[in-house]
């Protein structure tokens, strides 16, 4: 056991400096970055909660947070990666019913996957800041 | 777990007759559940964002009180921090292969997931039982 290694020595399958980048590749990449991104986004959603149930003050705090530059920023990003998410979700829904494989079909899907968030992200704030002004 | 190259067992030899791990395509089907759910749930949120994001706080205060609110939004905090766990689990697994620093990571994915999930869903609560 103290001695033990993993064995090394068998063939790895080709990685990543192996391929010429592909938009199927990067796609799928940029779902698993935002992903971990959502994953550390939740404690602004943890920290909008507890202010909101911990007092005016500090509801304040977290307003003044989410309404200046740097907040603003964050949390379009946020919504962005979201929509990425999401809509990747959706890919790996059909991909999980056996169809979208084909070449045409998968670029078509990555493709749809990115401007479908991008558009659905600046939506969004479109309509934040139509109904209320944003933070 | 050993990997002893003085050993002529196969790997497949070492594991046969020890059962199996009893979990098979759990990871997987609660991963692709808790997806389901996140997509109402998270466009709920994202709603909810929009018309609380210049109100006031007492106004903020009511909205996230009210049983309507507070229900799917439990259950967003739930079933997203569900799944940002097994998803995190997944790219602890696949990029860190020292045994220790991936069971400390591991052991860290969970404890964050849940404490995050845990803080939330306390405050919804507290929110919505105005203690």
């Amino acid at each position: 056991m103290a001695d033990s290694k993993p064995v090394s020595e068998r063939p790895l399958s080709p990685h990543l400096q192996i391929y010429r980048p592909m938009l199927t590749m990067m796609m799928s990449i940029v779902h698993r970055i935002t992903g971990a991104a959502l994953f550390f986004g939740t404690l602004l959603m943890a920290w909008w909660l507890i202010a909101a149930a911990s007092g005016p003050t500090a509801y304040a705090t977290f307003q003044w947070f989410a309404g200046s530059i740097i907040g603003r920023l964050v949390l379009f990003g946020y919504t962005w990666a979201l929509y990425h998410h999401m809509l990747g979700g959706i890919r790996h829904f059909i991909w999980d019913t056996g169809r979208g494989f084909g070449p045409g079909e998968r670029e078509w899907l990555v493709r749809a996957n990115l401007i479908g968030s991008i558009v659905l992200a600046v939506l969004t704030w479109i309509v934040a800041y139509a109904v209320r002004g944003g933070f | 777990m050993s990997h002893s190259k003085s050993s002529m067992r196969t790997p497949l030899g070492r594991v046969r007759g020890l059962g199996s791990a009893r979990s098979g395509t759990e990871h997987f089907w609660m991963q692709r559940v808790t997806a389901v759910a996140n997509v109402p749930l998270s466009l709920f949120v994202i709603g909810l964002i929009i018309t609380t994001a210049g109100s006031n706080y007492a106004a903020v205060k009511a909205t996230l009180g009210s049983p309507l609110v507070a229900i799917p939004l439990i259950l967003f905090v739930v079933s997203a921090t569900w799944h940002m766990r097994l998803g995190m689990q997944m790219i602890i697994e696949d990029y860190v292969p020292a045994e220790g620093s991936k069971v400390v990571l591991l052991l860290a994915n969970t404890f964050f997931s849940v404490a995050v999930g845990m803080g939330c869903v306390f405050a919804i609560l507290k929110l919505s039982f105005g203690v």
